[in-house]
C-alpha cells in the first residue's frame, strides 16, 4: 500500500492535519467552541468556492475567509449568551454565499464534493508540503503561547482576574482555529472537518485529567482515526471520511462510556 | 505608625447619573483582615474594579504601598466550572503559574505549587478532578490559585456565598491561618455579618451614602440595612 506515492502523501498529510487538529482541539473543547469550529468550516466551504470562482487555489479561499471571518465572530461575540446566534447568522450567510459562487463558477458539481466531503487520496506532493507547514505553523503557534491559552480555555475567569487580556486571546485562538480548520478540511472536508478537532479532543476530556494527557489522547484518537481510516478506505473503495468519521465517534462513545461508568 | 499598603483617598464614581462613591477615604496597614459589606448594588464589585485597576476613579486617587511593593491576589465570585470540568484540582491551580513562555513547568514552579497545595490543605486532594470536588474543596483551589504568585494582598470576593455554614468556617479558618502565617492583607467583600464578625478586625460599610472603616466591635447588625440583617438572622436560626 505505501509504495503508492499517492498514499505516502495521504499519510504524511493526514498525520501532520491529525496532530495540529487533536491538539487545538483540545482548546476548542475547553473553550466550548465546537458550533464554532463547525461554523468555520461551512465558512471554509465558501472561501474554497469563491476561490474556484475566482481562479485561485481552494486553501487559499479557505484561509482567506476562515480568518476573516474569526476576526469578525470573535468581535461580534464576547458574550457567551450572543455568540451562538451571531454565529448562526455568520454561518447561514457564508453556506449561501458558497452555493452562489459554485454557481457562478463553471466547475462541475464533483468540485463542491470535493470541496465538502475531501480529496486526501488525491492530493500532490507540493500540497502536502502546503498542508504540513501550516500543521506545523499552528503547533509553533499553540506551543509559544501554550501557559497562557490553557489559562484562559481552562479558566477564563481566574485568566480575566489575573489580568490576562482574555478579548485578545479569543481572537488569537479563532485565528488558529481558522487555520487549523482550513488544513483538516483537506482531508476530511469542510462539512466533517470538526470531526477531527472536536471528537478526539471530547473523548480526552473524559479520559485525561492534566492538559499534557488530554493532548495525547486528543492527538492519539486523530492519528488513529486518519490512519486506520485510509487503510480501511484502501483495502475496501470507501470514502476515508466515512472511516475516518465512524472511528472518531465509536472513541467518543466509548470514552463517554468509561466515564459514565467510572462515575456510576 | 505602620504606613498603609493600600490607600483610598477622596475616591469618587458613579454610572450615569448614579454616584456610588462621594469623597470615598479609607486606609489598610499590612496583615489586617478588613471586611467591605453592603446590600446588593451598592458599589462592592465596583470598588474591587476599581482597586483592582480595571475602573479608573472620576476623582481622588487609589496609592498602592510600595514597600515591599503590593502583589493583589484576588478570588473573584463567579466561576462556572460543571461537574465534567476536566482538570485535577492540581493541574487546576498550575494554570495561574505563567512565569515562562517554555510550556513545560521547572522545578522551582513545581516547588511553589506543592507549596501552595499544602498551604490550602489540598495535597491529599491534587489528583481528583476539580468538576467533582465540594463546593468548599473548589473554593481552596480558586484561593490556591490567586496565592500562587506570592500575593501580599488578597482580596477575596464573596468566596463563601454558595457554601453551607460548616464550610464557610473551614475557609475562613484557612484565610486567618494564612492571614496570620504570611502577614497577607485580606480584604474580604461579604454579605455575611457574622463572619465579617468572627473573622475581620474592622470593616468597610457601603451603604450608598458614603463609607468610613470602622472597628468590627462597633458592628452593630441591628444598624445595618434590612437585606444584610436579614442574613444573620437566617444563619442564627
Amino acid at each position: 500500500m505505501l509504495h503508492y506515492a499517492f498514499m505516502q502523501n495521504a499519510f504524511l498529510a493526514s498525520t501532520f492535519i491529525a496532530i495540529a487538529a487533536g491538539v487545538v482541539g483540545v482548546f476548542v473543547t475547553a473553550r466550548s467552541t465546537s458550533f464554532l469550529a463547525h461554523t468555520l468550516s461551512e465558512i471554509g466551504f465558501a472561501g474554497a468556492a469563491f476561490a474556484v470562482c475566482v481562479g485561485i487555489q481552494p486553501l487559499v479561499g479557505m484561509l482567506l475567509f476562515t480568518m476573516l471571518s474569526a476576526v469578525t465572530v470573535g468581535r461580534m461575540s464576547t458574550k457567551q449568551s450572543r455568540r451562538e446566534a451571531s454565529t448562526s447568522a455568520v454561518s447561514s450567510l457564508f453556506v449561501g454565499l458558497g452555493i452562489l459562487f459554485l454557481s457562478l463558477s463553471s466547475s462541475s458539481s464533483s468540485y463542491a464534493t470535493s470541496i465538502l466531503f475531501g480529496s486526501i487520496v488525491g492530493i500532490s506532493r507540493a500540497e502536502v508540503w502546503q498542508l504540513v507547514a501550516l500543521a506545523s505553523f499552528v503547533l509553533i503557534t499553540v506551543l509559544i503561547s501554550y501557559r497562557w491559552l490553557a489559562f484562559d480555555s481552562f479558566d477564563a475567569v481566574g485568566a480575566n482576574a489575573r489580568g490576562l487580556k482574555t478579548s485578545f486571546i479569543s481572537i488569537f485562538f479563532l485565528i488558529i482555529l481558522a487555520i487549523a480548520v482550513s488544513t483538516g478540511a483537506q482531508i476530511v472536508g469542510s462539512l466533517l472537518v470538526f470531526i477531527l478537532l472536536t471528537l478526539p479532543s471530547s473523548a480526552a476530556k473524559y479520559l485525561g485529567k492534566t492538559l499534557p494527557q488530554m493532548l495525547l489522547i486528543s492527538v492519539a484518537g486523530a492519528l488513529i482515526g486518519v490512519w486506520l481510516g485510509l487503510v480501511l478506505a484502501y483495502y475496501t473503495n470507501w470514502p476515508v471520511t466515512f472511516f475516518i468519521s465512524v472511528i472518531e465517534c465509536l472513541f467518543y462513545l466509548a470514552a463517554l462510556q468509561y466515564h459514565k461508568w467510572r462515575m456510576a | 505608625m505602620t504606613k498603609a499598603i493600600l490607600s483610598v483617598e477622596h475616591m469618587q464614581f458613579g454610572w450615569n447619573d448614579r454616584q456610588l462613591f462621594n469623597d470615598l477615604n479609607f486606609a489598610l496597614t499590612p496583615g489586617t483582615m478588613t471586611s467591605v459589606i453592603g446590600p446588593n448594588g451598592v458599589g462592592k464589585t465596583t470598588l474591587i474594579r476599581l482597586l483592582m485597576g480595571q475602573l479608573q476613579p472620576a476623582a481622588g486617587k487609589i496609592v498602592w504601598g510600595t514597600d515591599p511593593a503590593v502583589k493583589v491576589g484576588y478570588v473573584p465570585q463567579f466561576r462556572n466550572l460543571d461537574d465534567e470540568y476536566p482538570l485535577s484540582i492540581r493541574s487546576f491551580v498550575q494554570l495561574s503559574q505563567l512565569g515562562s513562555i517554555l510550556p513545560w513547568h521547572h522545578a522551582a514552579e513545581k516547588k511553589r505549587l506543592d507549596e501552595v497545595l499544602e498551604q490550602t490543605h489540598l495535597t491529599h486532594l491534587a489528583n481528583q478532578r476539580l468538576g467533582m470536588a465540594s463546593g468548599g474543596e473548589k473554593q481552596k483551589a480558586y484561593l490556591a490559585q490567586a496565592l500562587i504568585a506570592h500575593p501580599n494582598f488578597l482580596i477575596l470576593d464573596e468566596a463563601t456565598a454558595s457554601l453551607d455554614v460548616a464550610t464557610k468556617v473551614e475557609l475562613m479558618d484557612l484565610v486567618a491561618e494564612i492571614n496570620q502565617k504570611t502577614n497577607l492583607t485580606v480584604l474580604f467583600v461579604t454579605h455575611d455579618l457574622q463572619l465579617a464578625k468572627d473573622y475581620t478586625q474592622q470593616y468597610l460599610l457601603l451603604d450608598g451614602s458614603g463609607a468610613q472603616l470602622q472597628p468590627i466591635a462597633n458592628m452593630n447588625p441591628e444598624r445595618m440595612p434590612a437585606e444584610l440583617r436579614a442574613v444573620v438572622e437566617t444563619e442564627e436560626k
